[in-house]
């Protein structure tokens, strides 16, 4: 009946239908059925600055290098709490215009960290004004670009009341005797990228992680040593700001090493901070607390480990000592 | 392996029975199949790099062997006058016995009617390799087509160096990241300008222009008409100049993949292509023997695909959501395999045998290749979104169907080394077969290392790493580019009568190659350990620091690679430039003789 060989029309006619057909099955069809979600209870729907700092993210074509899902295997437990949904892209995946296609998010190369729950993880604004002043400041090693053309320079004398200032420090400065500001597009971006948070889901347990089978051995013979690695915990969530030196970024984020917080013989303030977050000295950024996030086990190594670095030497503590205080700041401040 | 026996029902990406499935003991990582695969795989080019090499080398080595045999023939005649008489007798009664022994002796002109001597000269324009054969052949060609094949090219080779310099540039990022603070010149920008001016711009021009020889000298036809040819260089050439300056510019469709550029562009382009197609097909229509040849077959199948592909890419409706990760899956996978692989494949169908001047080994394995490509290629491009919060079962089809895509791999591999076979000593002697041969075992590696890619174990350790990039320069470079140079450097002399510097193709093949070779190995090995990093939980930034040599040496691969690009173009301007007003040289009777043959 058909001849392909000879019969030019149906060769072209059997290419269009059974591609065509393929491509209903395979993509049309999923992708249609995929777009019916609804947003998770306790989802907030996008403010106008978020709106607007997604823009700025898709036009500076932040997707090339970041990702933004959480895979369901356990190496990415570092990512989100959980493994990504479909409904967790129900607000940020919308088309945003005429122009332009629903943002591709989810993205296919991890040059840098996945941005799935940066709200969480960096939720400092100080922090995230600094990374993109020039992320080497924050981060030594990063090989993220600079936006310094999301920010202005400003002569001291013509600062405004509203002029947001980035403390930059003066080795990173073009001109030294004017201060960096933000520009609205930066707040913007910034505001993004500090709702980018996990949503618990609702009722019992959603999808969880496919569990690694690698077996892991306690770490240690005695009981003291049965903590978690309190450098690689350090690394993964302080060194951001306080620098995997210890010495904090000047004008910034404080320094640890020869904090007389941190050698403190009495640890309660140091632990309180870390539980609690801080914002009591005007010339360094917020700290956020990271109750929630870090369990007794993983305070106390942390704790430990920046209380023996960096010519640091103070006794070490427990994670009885963290869960005594935990405890005790949790009832003046449920 | 075994993950792939999931059954692939209609699941949900929530179900657990994605949960029954435990992650592999990474402690073996190097004892997975699909890494065991990649490995054999890379060996198999490093294999073929050194048969090339030696190649070469044997016929060098020939050289010196036949100049140490002149100079014995020189050291007996200086010693023939000291002979006595029965000796030279003697000798004299030896050579008799195979030749006269007047053919380039005598007063006469010299003689050589049984072509011993086909050509003698004492200065190869060479030492070190063989003299490689001259495009004897020159086909008669209508200007009109002339033109057209010279105009598509010409786009092609400028867009190769503008793209390859914008990727060169983005490689020496990751080196210095602080090179410039120019917005328009920012990696997030300027990536997509690599990738798409490469694609639409170097690849999918130099396709179309090959292709229009391919058409009209298959269907034995003229070309139904140069004007809308004309017409679509236009269109597509105002496309891509217009997206770049809009991705610059900081404006983009949503970051998907290859589909950058925002639709009142990529309609230009898609309308570039209608006309296209256009043309093909009634040439087709219009040809002058009953059967439609394979490459026709390939050709026509791209261009139709490609068109419902970009429409389905683009039209909204169900792209909001994960709908559009769906898509883009689907878009990104079958942009290389329906439109840059297949018609690709259609040109090889065509350039390789004619340049071997044999037909193709078997005509019904390129039909089933056609028909596969087209059934499996297009169910797997989930497969870059593994272990995503997309439907399981969609994952599992695409894993299943990439492990099929061996089909029309093996099938259209084992034609074209088939077709070679016999030819193998031809290869040294042609500066065009080494760029096919190269093609063609990438196309079996790369396709191949980009099915053991799809399997859950290698997305473990290789998923959003670096060996992403090193597999799409394997397939894109390795395949799509050196096979596209092959069919430019067989066809562009024969049309435009003019040959390019051997010596010059000679570095263009070396430094992309070399230059392939150090670029894909560095980032598939610091791809691998980076991703073993990630595996076992170490703080993100270490995963940065530890690829900076893999980076570096990827920018020194990428410099080689653009190097070869420049060198490229100066050949093509060799092949093409105009002929100037001068006397013909009068043919020496070396070459009249060349011609003859």
């Amino acid at each position: 009946m058909f001849n392909f060989h000879k019969d030019h029309r149906s060769l072209a006619f059997a290419a269009f239908i059974v591609f065509a057909g393929l491509s209903m099955l395979i993509a049309v069809l999923p992708a249609y059925q995929m777009q019916k979600t609804s947003p998770l209870p306790g989802m907030k729907e996008m403010t106008e600055a978020q709106k607007k700092g997604l823009s700025v993210y898709v036009s500076e074509n932040c997707m090339a290098c970041h990702t933004q899902q959480v895979r369901n295997i356990e190496m990415d437990n570092v990512w989100g709490e959980r493994p990504s949904v479909a409904s967790d892209y129900y607000y940020t995946k919308m088309r945003p215009d005429i122009w332009r296609q629903s943002p591709s998010l989810l993205g296919s190369e991890r040059t840098g960290p996945d941005l799935s729950n940066v709200g969480r993880r960096q939720p400092g604004r100080e922090w995230h004004l600094l990374h993109l002043y020039n992320p080497r400041i924050v981060v030594q090693g990063s090989v993220m670009p600079a936006y310094p053309w999301l920010f202005t320079e400003k002569d001291p004398s013509q600062l405004g009341p509203d002029d947001i200032v980035v403390p930059v420090p003066e080795k990173y400065l073009k001109h030294k005797d004017r201060k960096v500001v933000a520009t609205q597009e930066v707040m913007d971006l910034v505001a993004y990228l500090q709702a980018l948070k996990q949503v618990d889901l609702p009722g019992t347990e959603g999808p969880g992680f496919i569990p690694s089978s690698r077996v892991k051995e306690p770490s240690g013979e005695k009981g003291a040593a049965a903590l978690p690695d309190g450098e690689a915990l350090y690394m993964q969530t302080c060194a951001a700001c306080h620098q995997a030196d210890g010495k904090g970024v000047p004008g910034a984020f404080p320094p640890l090493a020869g904090s007389p917080v941190v050698n403190d013989e009495n640890y309660e303030t140091f632990i309180r901070i870390i539980l609690l977050g801080y914002d009591a000295r005007a010339e360094y950024g917020v700290m956020p607390g990271f109750a929630g996030q870090l369990a007794d086990e993983e305070i106390a190594a942390i704790v430990n480990h920046e209380r023996s670095s960096w010519g640091n030497k103070a006794a070490p503590i427990s994670p009885e000592d963290v869960k005594r205080i935990r405890d005790y700041a949790m009832q003046l401040n449920p | 392996m075994k993950n792939m026996l999931t059954p692939a029902g209609i699941l949900t990406a929530a179900d657990l029975s994605a949960q029954s499935i435990p992650n592999p003991d990474t402690g073996n990582w190097f004892l997975s199949p699909g890494i065991i695969g990649t490995l054999i795989l890379a060996a198999v080019v490093a294999l073929v790099a050194v048969l090339i090499v030696s190649m070469r080398f044997i016929g060098y080595m020939d050289t010196l062997k036949k100049r140490e045999q002149a100079r014995q023939k020189a050291a007996f005649s200086d010693e023939l006058p000291g002979l006595s008489g029965p000796e030279i007798d003697a000798l004299l009664q030896k050579r008799r016995q195979r030749l006269s022994g007047d053919e380039l002796g005598g007063s006469g002109a010299a003689a050589d009617e049984r072509g011993i001597v086909l050509k003698v000269t004492h200065d190869p324009n060479n030492p070190l390799v063989d003299e490689k054969k001259k495009a004897v052949l020159s086909i008669e060609t209508p200007e009109e087509l002339k033109k057209i094949v010279v105009w598509y090219l010409a786009a092609a080779v400028f867009w190769l160096v503008f793209g390859t310099l914008v990727g060169q540039y983005l490689g020496m990022k990751f080196v210095w990241p602080g090179i410039d603070s120019v917005p328009w010149l920012s990696f997030g920008r300027l990536r997509p300008v690599h990738t798409n001016t490469v694609f639409w711009g170097w690849a999918s021009m130099a396709m179309i222009g090959l292709g229009y020889f391919v058409i009209a000298r298959t269907s034995n036809a003229v070309i139904y008409s140069y004007k809308l040819a004309r017409r679509a260089w236009r269109l597509i050439n105002l496309s891509i100049l217009a997206g770049n300056i809009l991705l610059m510019s900081g404006i983009n469709n949503g970051g998907g993949e290859y589909r950058e550029y925002i639709w009142p562009v990529a309609l230009l382009f898609a309308l570039g292509l209608v006309f296209t197609f256009l043309n093909f097909y009634r040439t087709v229509a219009r040809r002058n023997i009953s059967e439609i040849y394979i490459s026709n077959w390939y050709m026509l199948g791209a261009l139709i695909w490609t068109l419902v592909l970009v429409f389905i890419g683009y039209l909204p409706g169900y792209q909001d959501g994960l709908g559009e990760t769906v898509v883009q899956g689907y878009y990104m996978h079958q942009g290389v395999g329906m439109w840059f692989m297949t018609f690709t494949l259609g040109l090889v169908y065509y350039y390789l045998p004619s340049s071997l001047n044999k037909p193709i080994y078997s005509y019904s394995l390129g039909v089933l290749a056609f028909w596969t490509q087209m059934l499996f290629y297009t169910l797997i491009g989930t497969h870059h979104f593994v272990f995503s919060p997309l439907p399981w079962w969609l994952q599992t089809v695409a894993i299943v169907f990439s492990a099929g895509m061996f089909i029309p791999v093996v099938a259209g591999t084992t034609n074209f080394l088939m077709t070679m076979r016999g030819s193998w000593s031809d290869i040294s002697k042609s500066y065009v077969l080494p760029f096919f041969l190269v093609g063609v075992v990438f196309y079996f590696v790369g396709s191949t290392q980009g099915s053991l890619q799809a399997f859950r174990f290698t997305n473990f350790v290789w998923h959003f790493t670096d060996f992403n990039v090193a597999h799409s320069h394997m397939t894109m470079y390795g395949i799509i580019s050196f096979l596209l140079w092959a069919c430019v450097y067989a066809i562009l002399p024969r049309v435009m009568g003019r040959e390019p510097r051997q010596l010059f193709v000679g570095i263009h093949f070396w430094l992309a190659f070399v230059g392939l070779f150090a670029y894909m190995i560095s980032l598939m090995a610091g791809g691998t350990l980076r991703g073993l990093s990630w595996i076992g939980g170490e703080a993100f930034i270490e995963s940065v620091r530890l690829m900076q040599p893999y980076w570096v040496w990827r920018a020194i691969g990428g410099t080689l690679m653009f190097l070869s690009h420049l060198v490229f173009a100066y050949n093509f301007y060799v092949m093409t430039r105009k002929e100037k007003e001068l006397p013909q040289p009068v043919p020496t009777s070396a070459s009249v003789q060349t011609a003859t043959i």
